[in-house]
């Protein structure tokens, strides 16, 4: 069986990342699997730009950003292999992969890194009435069919939900040619950003219907139009209020979730508020040796804040493999208060060193609110915020200091004041 | 004119009312901070937009994405759009490569964003 130190599942922006950073660090023996025929993951077909404001202080396309990861990886000459899918991953760090070129095989590591990204919410899950027609995709199967296969899925486009992918790809089929007829939001608010809105939407007159949603899908073979309906406060479609579009296309942009069938396959803690791993501040899963980073950790809004996850979760795994990462012996766990959700890392190993990254989503959009760190009836910090929107993950870092000499802490929590 | 926007300065994304006269600004309102008041000034005397597309490539099944090299007017961008159109690229193509100078005299390049071979 081929052993090697650091084994990178996945090889997009935060494999790339974490890989790119456990070899600054120090470790000569990394091997990427990347089930793909190129590496860079999602960003290959996100051609838009606003990449990398963070991180380079520029903005690039998604290509340009994943290249200088590639383009590192390269020059450091760490092992990738593409079209080589991952199908299991064991509790002692055995991973089982299949190519074309290799067939079976099994890899040992000393440590695994777990980034596989997430995938879109399916039409199945949404219960929506009709047949099951073509027509149907998710926006990001869209947008591969455009950006990089070359294909247009349709002329007449309807998208319902504003997530940042529906809205990006609102503006590309228009930019393609393709008249798209309105963007339907079940939620009073859209969860894209702002800036996406006006630039996709408002610039070329597509119509956002907040509160409504498609309550009929019409078409046998192929779809031919679908009923939208205005709903209440309960999200209950209000009757009289329906409305046909005709179209040849909808685009679902209604939400991410995490892929960890081999994190689980593994026997790794999954988090339900995020559907990622459970992870400590130096991102270790409940397994002894294999960490979790980007969008198969919780979703991102920008890359740059996965690129950084990464990084620290390619460091440690370094750390780990020369035994010099302390023991997670005593953790501290972090609890969601009032209007937060999605904490990540859910503990702070008792004696970390350094500032920790506490990421979290609002339960709601407030104005003018505080987000306090608190221990008990103490509060550690308190950070004012003009907005806080579902729509924008709040990032702050904790001083591992102020939970030292605090015999007994066995949780802090994170909460919303308004 | 009265003219209503929103800000994409951060999620706040405040409705700004600009009043207008001859195409010059008599007042904004409704803007929270300064960053509010810079975009609605440019939005409304001159609003510009980055332009990412993509441009068939000969011999290639897949298409070559590109973009402007730097914000171009947002009244060119459809002529912006044909002219990537009408366009193809020969391959080996590089990130960075020029793929057509100073598209539709806006003074800004098309460039590719993707290495494609």
């Amino acid at each position: 069986m081929r052993k090697v130190q650091i084994a990178v599942v996945g090889g997009g922006p935060a494999g790339l990342a974490a890989a790119v950073s456990a070899c600054e660090a120090g470790c000569r023996d990394i091997l990427i699997l990347e089930r793909e025929d190129c590496l860079g993951g999602i960003l290959k077909q996100c051609i838009h730009n606003g990449f990398g404001l963070h991180t380079f202080k520029e903005e690039l396309t998604g290509p340009e950003y994943a290249q200088r990861y590639i383009d590192k990886a390269i020059e450091y000459g760490i092992e990738s292999r593409c079209g080589t899918m991952v199908i299991d991953v064991t509790k002692d760090r055995k991973i089982t992969c299949v190519s074309r070129s290799a067939g079976l095989e099994e890899i040992e590591a000393d440590a695994i890194i777990l980034a596989m990204g997430c995938r879109e919410r399916p039409r199945g899950s949404l219960a929506i009435p009709g047949w099951r027609c073509s027509g149907i995709y998710t926006a990001g199967t869209a947008q591969r069919f455009v950006n990089m296969e070359g294909i247009m899925p349709g002329k007449k486009v309807m998208i319902l939900g504003s997530g940042d992918i529906g809205l990006i790809m609102a503006r590309r089929m228009t930019f393609m040619g393709a008249k798209v007829e309105a963007c339907v939001e079940l939620m009073p608010f859209s969860a894209g950003l702002k800036r996406n809105i006006v630039q996709c939407l408002d610039d070329y007159g597509i119509p956002l219907l907040l509160s409504h949603t498609i309550i009929d899908i019409a078409g046998r073979d192929r779809i031919e139009g679908v009923t939208v309906a205005e709903v209440d406060e309960k999200l209950k479609p209000i009757p009289g209020t329906e409305k046909y579009y005709e179209c040849d296309t909808l685009l679902l942009s209604v939400g991410l979730i995490p892929e960890n069938e081999l994190s689980q396959m593994a026997g790794v803690e999954i988090a339900p508020a995020t559907n990622g791993a459970v992870v400590d501040e130096a991102l270790r899963t409940s397994v002894d040796g294999i960490f979790s980073c980007g969008n198969a950790l919780h979703v991102h809004d920008l890359v740059d804040f996965v690129s950084q996850e990464a990084e620290a979760a390619g460091k440690n795994a370094w750390l780990h493999v020369k035994g010099e990462l302390p023991e997670a012996a005593e953790r501290i766990r972090i609890r969601e208060g009032n209007g937060v959700m999605g904490v990540v890392p859910q503990y702070v190993t008792s004696g970390a060193r350094g500032s920790v990254t506490l990421m979290f989503r609002p339960r709601g959009v407030y104005k003018n609110a505080s987000v306090t760190v608190s221990a008990g009836e103490e509060k550690l910090l308190t950070r004012r915020h003009r907005i806080l929107a579902p729509g924008e993950m709040v990032s702050m870092k904790l001083d591992a200091a102020l939970l030292e000499g605090r015999p007994g802490l066995s949780e802090i929590t994170v909460s919303v004041e308004v | 004119m009265k003219k209503e926007l929103t800000c994409i300065g951060c999620p706040m994304g405040c409705q700004i009312t600009a009043e207008l006269a001859d195409e010059k600004i008599i007042s904004i309102t409704g803007e929270s901070c300064a960053i509010g008041k810079k975009y609605a000034e440019e939005e409304l005397t001159r609003p510009t937009r980055m332009v990412t597309s993509l441009m068939e490539a000969t011999g290639s099944k897949m298409p070559l994405s590109v973009k402007t090299s730097k914000a171009i007017d947002k009244s060119k961008i459809a002529d912006c759009l044909k002219a990537i159109r009408e366009s193809k690229a020969e391959l080996p193509v590089h990130i960075g490569d020029v793929m057509i100078k100073n598209v539709c005299g806006t003074g800004a390049d098309i460039i590719a964003t993707k290495e494609l071979y």
